[in-house]
């Protein structure tokens, strides 16, 4: 058997005793440690498998609708987002507006890319049947590198998009019985209220996203310039890709920052930063998400905080007179405290890492097996569930922490024994 | 002066609504390297009397000084800390840790009371469990050994310190007489080796004679000190 005593500095190998002895203490009732263990390694598991499925759908959620719609942030005129669903040609930017706008894009270095977009409805004709349509008009480039999820959303035809050609969303196409290479009428309304209609080719057809701007058709930039009869380009709004999503935020405080000093004439500004989070309902799901991942937190503590307090309540009442024994030979009130507060700990930290160590595993398994689910229109989405190590750790240390606030109450209650009465005990 | 010195203490116990009195201005002295015993009766203050003596209680009344200090004034911490360093205990069920080895069991107040060196520790486990004869067992359990050597076990813990005073309440009431008496002895050649004083309490009158001072004590008073070899008083 290994002795207590080892060499090493002094406070080190106090504390690898009172580690020791609190091991041994949990060694002495196996099964009740083992189901305590388990429950919290249950939790753990839970927290775990929670936290990284709901973390990754949320992260391929906002991916899909940042890289195939959104972008990270727009830039509107100001007051533009207000009357958004009836696309008003007359809130759009003017081209002296757009220039300084590009100009501040430009050199900022957080910025990948992006994209001026005209966006407006009008009529789509197939010579035999008409509906509406909302368009966008894009330098395709230029939203390629902004949006580029948008090329694989075009299922059928083309993966580019050329002057003349349109991009139709597949649910009108299907509607409308429209198929690539077919030619078709877009009809518009300008600024002025003047009617105007272009001849498009058909040249692919794009699969629907739920949110903002995914049941959109798409033109060449100078198309719809040329179907709006303006003379000069007028943008409804800017899509902006950062390098780092991260840095979302951070830039877009920035932006707001550097834009403020472009007011009009009345002295009031021209422009109006919002990103992805304030353009897309999903944002307020992704918000209920990690408010239900802070309540399933909640429950692991509650479930740690039970039954490590119940656990270690047993444990003194069960030592009361190993308790007074050594408090009659002189062991001091705060090492008694230690010894109880070190074996909740232990215990906490048994759950603890048994619940990473299997979490991690199913997690892995989920991956393997390849969880899909649908997300609106899109089908089939595959899950790659992933945890990140920061989590792991938060879930670890939040757990350890309430292994040892469980074990105050009984480890005070151990201390404050009065060894004659604890001797006494039967 | 005395290693004891006892000036008319008494102490009360409240059962429900009654106050009992379990000492009643009890007076001794008590010499360095002693072998005494209390003797009596059940309920005769044989316990409360060892209890205030090892600071694990306080006297209602009386002055007591157990080696120069006087107890009555020492807080939870300091009677905790000079038990450590002056007292040693041997309990009637022995009262070993069940998770800790012999030799742990033996160590355990140096490593947790007391600050010593490894190295120290070591060689002052070794010792007693030399005296005491349980150097082939020092890796077993509590459980793996017998009623006696448990109570070696415990003489020399309660030895370990280097304690000016060692109190042993009935520590063979729960031995056969052979094993009781092997203990006595080896409580008296510890004495002898190391100049500790033990005191012990025992209503078992075969044991009594081993001890070379003995108080009887009745309802809370001392009847009578005989000494061995001396006349009898009280």
């Amino acid at each position: 058997m290994e002795k207590l005593l080892e060499n090493g500095p002094r406070e080190g190998r106090k504390m690898g005793n009172l580690f020791k002895i609190a091991v041994r203490n949990l060694r002495r009732y196996k099964r009740r440690t083992l189901l305590t263990a388990s429950l919290v390694m249950i939790g753990v598991i839970f927290v775990l498998l929670y936290i990284s499925v709901s973390g990754s759908f949320k992260n391929m959620m906002v991916g899909q609708i940042t890289d195939s719609m959104l972008g990270h942030l727009e830039v509107h005129r100001k007051g533009y987002l207000a009357s958004i669903d009836n696309l008003p040609l007359n809130l759009n930017l003017r081209p002296q507006a757009f220039k300084k706008l590009a100009d501040i894009l430009n050199n900022q270095p957080e910025v990948e890319a992006f994209s001026p977009r005209i966006k407006f409805g009008g009529m789509f004709s197939t010579f035999v049947e008409t509906t509406n349509i909302r368009l966008n008009g894009v330098s395709p480039d230029q939203e390629y590198k902004t949006i580029p999820l948008l090329p694989s959303r075009i299922i059928r035809g083309q993966k580019t998009l050329n002057k003349g050609e349109i991009l139709v969303p597949d649910l009108l196409a299907r509607g409308m019985k429209v198929n690539v290479g077919d030619t078709i009428v877009i009809v518009a309304t300008n600024k002025d209220g003047s009617v105007n209609g272009k001849q498009f080719k058909v040249s692919g057809v794009l699969e629907s996203v739920s949110g903002p701007g995914g049941r959109d058709g798409y033109i060449h930039i100078e198309d719809a310039m040329e179907t709006l009869r303006m003379e000069e380009m007028e943008i409804s709004e800017v899509a902006i890709r950062l390098k780092h999503f991260g840095q979302l935020n951070t830039f877009s405080e920035k932006l707001e920052g550097l834009l403020a000093g472009e007011v009009n004439k009345e002295g009031k500004p021209i422009f109006e930063v919002h990103t992805w989070e304030k353009l897309s309902p999903f944002y307020n799901i992704a918000r209920m998400i990690d408010v239900m991942s802070f309540f399933i937190k909640l429950m692991l503590i509650a479930v740690v905080l039970i039954s490590i307090m119940n656990v270690m309540i047993m444990a003194v009442y069960e030592r009361i007179r190993e308790i007074g024994t050594i408090a009659a030979i002189g062991t001091l009130p705060g090492k008694i405290l230690s010894m109880f507060l070190v074996e909740g700990l232990c215990l906490g930290a048994m759950g603890a890492v048994a619940g990473n160590i299997l979490g991690i595993i199913v997690i892995l398994i989920l991956n393997r097996i390849g969880i899909t689910f649908d997300f609106g229109m899109q089908k089939g989405l595959v899950l790659s569930a992933t945890i990140a190590p920061r989590d792991v750790m938060i879930i670890s240390f939040i757990v350890i922490l309430i292994s040892v606030i469980a074990s105050l109450q009984p480890a005070f209650k151990a201390s404050r024994m009065e060894p004659i009465k604890a001797l006494r005990h039967v | 002066m005395g290693l004891i010195v006892a000036e008319n203490i008494s102490k009360d116990y409240r059962v429900g609504e009654v106050s009992v009195r379990a000492l009643k201005g009890v007076s001794f002295g008590i010499e360095p390297a002693s072998f005494v015993s209390f003797v009596g009766p059940s309920g005769s203050g044989k316990t409360t009397l060892l209890n205030l003596i090892g600071c694990l209680d306080k006297p209602t009344e009386g002055n007591l000084m157990v080696a120069g200090t006087d107890v009555l004034h020492l807080d939870r911490k300091q009677a905790a800390s000079f038990r450590g360093n002056n007292i040693g205990f041997i309990f009637q069920d022995f009262n070993l840790i069940p998770i800790l080895t012999v030799f742990e069991n033996i160590e355990y107040p140096l490593l947790m009371v007391q600050k010593v060196s490894p190295g120290d520790r070591k060689k002052r486990v070794m010792t007693l469990l030399d005296a005491v004869g349980m150097i082939e067992q020092e890796d077993k359990f509590p459980d793996q050994i017998s009623g006696g050597q448990k109570q070696r076990v415990a003489i020399a813990r309660a030895l370990i310190t280097n304690p000016k005073l060692v109190l042993a309440d009935e520590p063979t009431a729960n031995l056969d007489h052979k094993t009781a008496y092997l203990v006595i002895e080896l409580m008296k050649r510890m004495r002898d080796e190391f100049q500790t004083t033990f005191i012990f309490s025992t209503h078992d009158q075969k044991i009594v004679g081993e001890a070379e001072i003995i108080y009887t004590l009745e309802d809370g008073e001392i009847a009578g000190k005989r000494a061995k070899g001396g006349k009898k008083n009280g």
